[in-house]
């Protein structure tokens, strides 16, 4: 790839990704236009008896008596600054609770990431073209995975090592323990879905001409599936642990809801029932800017793998 | 004089295997018992749903109490049975609205002009940016939790899938042989778009949706899981599961029958869904 062709490919990602961002973010704001009821009355609490004035003040004081209009160019003002604004329920800047909350989360999203695709890569290399019961029962067994949703994969989980067997924690995020269960529930549906993909892909690669050329070198099978096979059939998979990494934040709101650990889902739940608007914003947005930020990885890793790319 | 050839409109090829295996049996029964139960759930049990027994509360399941029963003493069997329509219709209303929603946009995209096709794609790609579940929740915010708000919360969650797909099946369907000579034969724009483009787009709309109500109906339970759906004491799974996540210590049935039902329900839809898929694209590759 030619250096000018390589930097206009960059420049349209760039471009695509600032879209994708803007566009959340307009999307946030209006979601706020849309919420019924006055924010003041949500910032103050229900029950509570301020006075006209004081009303009044708070109103100024968050730019709520502008025209949505000037409210939108502030807010993005704002945002170019990095200035997400304040929670109103507990009073402290987005950013912070935002970076509070981001490690349990982000550790607990990298284990489970590993177990899926370790798990995915391992089942789908020892299935793949076998005989057709071991593969029907792959199957089934990768189906299950993926039709079972993970806050029930979770309560089972908690009922049988937690409260039968006593091995994990039953709640929390102190150590590595208490991140075992929440990690297996997430990686669950990833690896079955991973896993079927997978198949597929090396299914596909294993009847190509090039793998007759590897074994007759005298590579042994597994060297074969490994080191040939698996890396036409990674491109479809990276795409799909991407995307998938991406819902990871989604399925973070019910884990941690069914382990009570403490994260970023938690949070985003807390803000969207106490309707704590900004830091429903700021939480959109964080979604949208990890989104952005694997699709642009997963673009330069199809580089990496497949080198046929790069010539283009 | 030269002959002018034109692509006929894909036509279903026959089956290629009419064997009948024992797994698609197996769908086929659930299928047919979740439907019979969602409609007639008093076939199956004499119990009731909602009526308290204080002396039996707890119970583990047995003879008297299938499934056990719950803190109040309600029978856990026939709370998972009455729940089945609410929790199915969740996931069927949801689906439908996603389709509908995802239709109208992907056909305005595909043949409503650039700028049309511009903005609203644009949309799409940030509503894609954000998971299923996150769309969902920020929906309910706006509309409050209840049965009907989370059917609307998930429809808007999955819509953007869906208009995607119909954009793209539109585009390709729009530029083809059969689709040109109509325009040529002078055909009227909206008639076109109803006799031509939306039931070539059909095919693949459907195959999609059967596999994405196995995701609404558990992205919609995860919402009444998480409190926000239909209201105790009205039995739906998701709102089941919920108040069973207390009662994990002492009483692990609560919890787990209804997350069953959630999952051999998506599981069954499942099969059946891969199934098309496979067919279809063997259908469109071939």
């Amino acid at each position: 790839m030619s250096l000018p062709a390589l930097l206009r490919a960059i420049v349209k990602r760039l471009v695509a990704a600032l879209a994708v961002l803007s566009g959340a973010a307009t999307l946030a704001f209006l979601t706020l236009q849309l919420i019924p009821g006055d924010p003041v009355a949500v910032m103050l609490g229900p029950g509570n008896a301020a006075s006209p004035e004081i009303r009044a003040e708070i109103t100024h004081e968050y730019g709520l008596d502008r025209s949505p209009a000037e409210q939108y160019l502030h807010y993005l003002g704002n945002l170019l600054g990095g200035n997400l604004g304040e929670s109103y329920q507990l009073q402290r800047p987005v950013t912070d609770l935002i970076g509070d909350q981001l490690w349990p989360t982000v550790q607990l999203a990298l284990f489970a990431l590993l177990l899926a695709v370790t798990g995915a890569v391992a089942l789908a290399a020892a299935t793949a073209g076998r005989h057709p019961a071991l593969r029907a029962a792959a199957s089934l067994a990768e189906l299950l995975a993926a039709s079972t949703p993970a806050y029930w994969t979770g309560i089972l989980l908690l009922t049988a090592f937690s409260f039968q067997l006593r091995i994990f924690p039953v709640a929390g995020a102190q150590d590595f323990a208490s991140l075992v269960l929440p990690a297996v529930t997430l990686a669950l549906s990833l690896a079955g879905v991973l896993a079927q993909v997978l198949r597929e892909g090396l299914e596909a690669a294993l009847a190509q001409p090039f793998v007759v050329t590897a074994r007759a070198r005298g590579l042994s099978d597994t060297a074969v599936r490994l080191r040939h096979a698996l890396r036409h059939a990674a491109i479809p998979l990276v795409t799909l642990t991407g995307w998938l990494t991406g819902s990871l934040l989604g399925g973070a709101v019910l884990v941690e809801t069914v382990f009570g650990r403490p994260g970023i889902g938690a949070l985003t739940l807390q803000a969207a029932t106490n309707k704590d608007i900004p830091l429903v914003i700021g939480l959109v947005l964080l979604s949208a800017l990890v989104f952005v930020v694997l699709s642009t990885v997963i673009d330069l890793l199809y580089l990496v793998i497949d080198p046929r790319l790069r010539t283009r | 004089m030269t002959t002018l050839t034109v692509a006929a409109p894909p036509r279903r090829r026959p089956r290629l295997r009419t064997a009948v295996r024992p797994a698609h049996v197996a769908t086929a029964a659930v299928l047919t018992l979740i439907v019979l139960a969602a409609a007639f759930p008093g076939l199956f049990t004499s119990a009731s749903p909602v009526d308290t027994d204080p002396v039996h509360a707890l119970t583990a399941p047995g003879a008297a109490h299938w499934f056990g029963t719950d803190q109040l003493g309600r029978d856990i069997f026939a709370r998972v049975l009455y729940g089945t329509r609410t929790s199915v219709w969740l996931g069927l209303g949801s689906t439908v609205l996603a389709v509908a929603a995802g239709s109208v946009l992907g056909l305005a995209a595909a043949l409503g002009g650039r700028w049309t096709d511009q903005a609203l794609m644009r949309l799409v790609d940030a509503l894609l940016a954000l998971p299923p579940i996150l769309l969902g929740l920020l929906a309910v915010t706006i509309l409050g939790p209840g049965t009907l708000n989370v059917m609307i919360a998930i429809a808007v969650a999955f819509s953007p899938g869906y208009a995607r797909l119909v954009r793209a099946e539109a585009l390709v369907v729009r530029t083809s042989g059969y689709v040109e000579s109509a325009t040529v034969l002078g055909l009227r724009r909206p008639l076109l778009v109803v006799r031509h483009i939306v039931p070539n787009a059909l095919g693949p709309l459907l195959v999609l949706a059967t596999v994405g109500f196995g995701s609404s109906l558990i992205a919609a339970s995860g919402l009444s899981f998480l409190g926000l759906g239909p209201q105790p004491p009205s039995p739906e799974w998701g709102t089941m599961l919920s108040e069973g996540r207390n009662f994990l210590a002492t009483a692990w049935w609560i919890g787990v029958f209804p997350g069953a039902a959630i999952t051999f329900t998506a599981l069954s839809v499942n099969v059946v869904g891969r199934r098309a898929q496979a067919r279809f694209t063997r259908r469109t590759d071939g």
